[in-house]
Formats: C-alpha cells, structure tokens, sequence
C-alpha cells in the first residue's frame, strides 16, 4: 500500500527508493504504537490504582491493647486493621503441649519459641490460611487448639497447621511489648 | 397511514425485515421439545433480575455501616420493597434453574456440536457472568453469609502464587473485605447485568447464524418440510411455559420467600466472628464441594482446589471437542445417554456434600463426607474423560438416525 502512494505521489522517485520507504513507515508504526501503549497504560493505571487500599485504611496500621485484665488461660479478640487477632495468655500445659509440637513432622515447620516472644503469650492473627474464616478459640480443635469450622483445619496451641486443607501456620502479626500492660500489634507505616 | 409510517422508517432503517427473518418468520425445527423453552425462560429471568435491581437500588446504600439497614428498610418500609426484594433474591435461583436445565439439555441432545461451538461458548461466557454477579449481590445485604462469602471467595485469589496476597488486598481496598469491598461489589453487580445482556445479544446472534438444534441432533434437509415459522409456534409455547414458570417461581416469592435463604444472613456482618458453618446459595454448592474435596495434596491443597473447581466450568469449552461421535443427540448413544445421567446424578450428591460441613460423616463415621465429595469430583472429571474415550475409540456403537425430520 505504501508503495503505491508513494509512486502516485512522486511519479518521478526511482524504485530502488521504495524498501528504505516501507522501512520508515514500519519504523513509525511501529514507534506510534509503542507510544500509544504506553501512554493507555499510564491512563489505565489511575484505575486500577484506585482499588488499593486508601490512605484512611493504610492508617489503622497499629492497635495497643491492655493485657493486664487477661488471666492464665484466657483469650481476647482484638481488632486489627479490620481483622481478628488472637491474644491468649497460655497455660503450662498449652506452652508444653506448643514445645511438644516442636519435634513432631509438621506441615508448615515452626518452632514455638520463633512465634511466641514470650512463652505465656501467643498472639495470632486469626485469619485461617485457607481461605480466610476465624477460628474458634482455645481448645475447639484436635491438638488442644484452634478449630477453623468452615473448611476442617485444624491448628496447635502454637496456632500451627496440624490437621486440614489450610496449607500454612496461622500467621504472627508483628507485635512487641511496650510494657509489662500493653502490647503494640502492627507497625507504622509512610 | 401507519402503513406508509413503517414504509418511511424501513426505508431508512429495515425493521420489518428484520422481524420477519429473525422472529416472526424465523425458521425453527418443528420437533423441538420442551426443554428447548429454558433459553427464552432464562431471558426472563434476565429482564425480572434487571428491572427489580434497578429499583433495588433506588432504595439501597452501599456503605458498610448502612447496607444491612438499607436491606431491612427495604423489607419493611418501602411500598412493596418486600415484594421486589423477595422477586430479585429468587429471581436468582430461577434464574440459575432455567441456566442449568439450558445447560444440560445441550449437552444431552448435542447442542454444543459444531457448527454451534461459537455459539456454545457465549453460552458459558453468559454462565461464568451470571456466576460473578450473583456472588456480588449476595454480598451486598452485608448478613454473616453475605460477608464470610465474601472472604472465602475472594480468598481463593489468594492462592495464586507470587501476586495471590496482592491480588486480594486490591481487590478488597483494605486489609480485610470491609466498605471499600462492599462499595466496588455494589457497582459491579449493578454493571454486569448489562453486560450479560450484551453477551446475550451475541449468543443470540450465534444462535441465528447456525439455527436450533433439535432432539434428533440432525441437520435440516428441507426447510419448508422440517421446520416451523417461530410465530405462532413458538411464541405460544414459550409463553405458556412462561405460565407454568411464573406459577412455581410466584409460589416461592409469596408463599416461602425465605426457602432458598439463609438464616444466619439475617446476623449483621461480624468481621470478628465466622459463623459455625458457611453455606454457599445452592447454585454453588456442586463447585464448592469440588473445591473442598482436594484436601490431600499438602500444602497444594488450596491451589489445586481453586484450580479444580476452575477446571469444572472451564471443562465445558473443550466439550465439543471431547465428544467425537458422529451423532450429536443421546437420544440415538445408548451409553453416552447413561454417562449422562449418572453425571446428572453426581451433581445433585456434590450439592448435597457441599451442604454440609466440611468434616460432617454418615453411618457414625464410617463414611466421611469428604470420600463421597473426592469420589463424585472424580466422577464429574470421569464423565468428561469417559464420553471422550467411548467416542474417540468406537467404544460406543450409535443407533441408526432418522434421515430427517
């Protein structure tokens, strides 16, 4: 096609011109369309951008919580940038049964010192790794702890994967004690 | 006078002709049955959902400190809002009865054979929509249901490798599903709608091309001898099928509008709280028991139950290359017609098994429910497998057909 316009256009031109042509014309075709895409990428992107999450949701990033009320064997329910997180201070025979887990073939192989900063305290996020329903409290599954009533999964006094479809250890926030009373889940961000 | 008013306008733009080639005196198999009245039935069902959704919506607010009021508000203060709302949320499970029927019929007359593949898959297109849209709208009266639906669907991106966590968090606009969710489902659910209306036209445009097929599965050989004009012949069925459907789905709106709800969606969304046992609406049960069957690869488990519960949709775009015989209808395919029946059978005991929880047992835990759920999804996949091998090797020997209509 480009041939044949460039002929009508300058009846004159030599032939042996033509390939150089169709090359240029490749070139900026080819360049155009470059151009073209990224520039309805940089236009698509503010919209998919706007369904990450907004900057009020970002700031609910940490939740202090007052554990000096929860006795030995209880366990709260905190919120957590919307989500349940799991705060049980632990009996000796939960922290044995967790230490016990230990030498045992585990799906999802964890120590329980690497998970509880402080033996008597376990904090999870109770959100199981399946697909994301809350685990009944201490003591509702097999192993002495969590049972995830939607799909089976049944998870240790560690908040490990023991028994069930979920295929991780149910997740640690990031946590410290700010005193003996308080503890920070979540960390700042921006 | 409106004579010469239609002369004007078909001369411009040929409505009549139109009419008359695609409707009126569109050309239909004069042997098609019953079950060829659930396309026009799921139309139906389309135009009610779009109409009492719209004003739905009128009277809706999708906030999440305001939806599950909203709904109630609806229910009790609104004039007749009880009465679009009861039509909308049954509208749902009619209209995924007629699609499910559609469905079977051809693939049990062979209606998915070529050359009406094209056609086939804007039907599965329309399918896969439907699906979309119905699990949006359950979320938005923002119960228990609505929102731990919500999380364990939208958790199954999740299992995507590298972006999966990702993936969720956009979807969600938060850390959990929350209002951000609730907000984009709402205008979702009311945008889909129309675009299944679109992919409609297209299947419908699909369906003209190549024409019905019929419960022979043969080919037209003489127009003017096998087929009808689809007015008056059809029209009239569809519409008196259209009486015999308004009666069953009206006797649920009005009389058990709760039947195919769920109690506990009447519980306002606790993102605290899992209730003890989450229940997809049936039309998902067969898939979500599919989904739980794979429960024995590991750490995989989760993977390869969102890909099998894929591969049981996606299954259906390769069927008509899995049948090879040279028959379309079952009605001539003695053992294709059993296969059939017993995969009809196995959908029916995936619902049941995905109705109950996870860990449920028969005869005191001698039968865990969960065999039963791997067995049947192994049959689901095994009817697909099966139909392929009796027809690619000759195993199935075809009754003669009639040579026309």
């Amino acid at each position: 096609m480009s041939a044949s316009a460039h002929s009508t256009a300058h009846s004159h031109s030599p032939v042996s011109e033509q390939p150089e042509e169709d090359s240029r014309r490749d070139f900026l075709i080819l360049a155009t369309g470059a151009v073209s895409a990224v520039g309805v990428a940089g236009a698509v992107w503010p919209f998919i951008k706007s369904w990450s999450p907004s900057a009020d949701v970002l700031s609910q990033a940490t939740t202090e919580v007052d554990i000096s009320a929860l006795g030995k064997g209880q366990m709260i329910t905190v919120p957590w940038q919307g989500k349940p997180v799991f705060i049980l201070h632990r009996t000796d025979e939960q922290i044995a049964s967790a230490k016990k887990g230990d030498a045992e073939k585990l799906p999802d192989p964890a120590k329980d010192a690497e998970r509880a900063q402080k033996p008597e305290y376990l904090v999870l996020l109770a959100i199981c790794t399946h697909l994301g329903c809350v685990p009944q409290p201490i003591g509702t599954g097999n192993y002495g702890g969590f049972l995830c009533p939607c799909h089976g999964s049944h998870y240790d006094t560690s908040g490990r994967i023991r028994q069930g479809p979920a295929p991780k250890n149910l997740e640690v926030p990031f946590y410290a004690f700010k005193d003996d009373k308080t503890l920070v889940i979540g960390k700042a961000v921006g | 006078m409106s004579k010469s008013i239609m002369d004007w306008v078909d001369a411009r733009l040929p409505i009549t002709a139109l009419i008359k080639s695609q409707a009126t005196e569109y050309p239909t198999p004069k042997n098609l049955n019953y079950w060829w009245v659930f396309g026009s039935l799921a139309l139906f069902c389309l135009i009610v959902m779009l109409l009492t959704g719209l004003f739905l919506a009128m009277h809706y607010k999708p906030d999440a400190n305001m939806a599950f009021d909203a709904v109630e508000h609806i229910m009790r203060d609104v004039n007749f809002g009880w009465l679009l709302r009861y039509m909308h949320a049954n509208g749902a499970t009619f209209f995924f009865m007629t699609v499910y029927i559609h469905i079977l019929r051809g693939m049990y007359y062979g209606s998915h054979r070529a050359p009406r593949e094209i056609l086939w898959w804007f039907g599965i297109i329309i399918f896969f929509l439907l699906m979309a849209t119905a699990f949006m709208g359950y979320v938005l009266p923002w119960g228990q249901m609505s929102y731990w639906g919500a999380a364990v669907i939208t958790n199954l991106m999740s299992a995507i490798p590298v972006v999966g966590e990702e993936l969720v968090v956009w979807i969600w606009g938060g850390f959990a599903v929350g209002d951000p969710t609730l907000n984009r489902f709402f205008a979702l659910h009311f945008l889909l709608p129309f675009v299944i209306f679109g992919v409609v036209i297209v299947h419908l445009w699909a369906l003209h091309a190549v024409h019905s097929n019929n419960p022979d599965g043969i080919d037209i050989v003489d127009e003017h001898k096998d087929t009808i004009p689809f007015h008056p012949y059809i029209t009239i069925k569809d519409l008196y099928s259209m009486g015999v459907f308004l009666l069953v789905y009206c006797a649920f709106v009005f009389f058990m509008p709760n039947f195919f709800l769920e109690p506990d969606n009447y519980i306002p969304a606790n993102p605290m709280q899992t209730p003890a046992h989450i229940v997809p609406e049936w039309y998902f049960l067969p898939f979500y028991a599919i989904l739980r069957s794979i429960d024995f690869l590991g750490s995989y488990s989760k993977l390869a139950g969102v890909i099998a519960m894929g591969a049981a949709i996606a299954i259906l775009f390769i069927l008509p290359f899995l049948d090879r015989s040279p028959v379309r209808s079952f009605r001539y395919r003695p053992l294709s017609r059993q296969l059939f029946w017993i995969f009809v059978i196995d959908c029916f005991l995936l619902g049941w098994v995905g109705y109950n929880p996870a860990d449920a047992t028969r005869f005191n835990g001698a039968l865990p429910l969960i065999v039963v759920g791997r067995t049947c999804t192994a049959i689901y996949f095994g009817y697909f497998f099966l139909l392929w091998i009796i027809t690619a090797f000759d195993i199935e020997k075809p009754q003669p057909v009639p040579k026309s209509l």
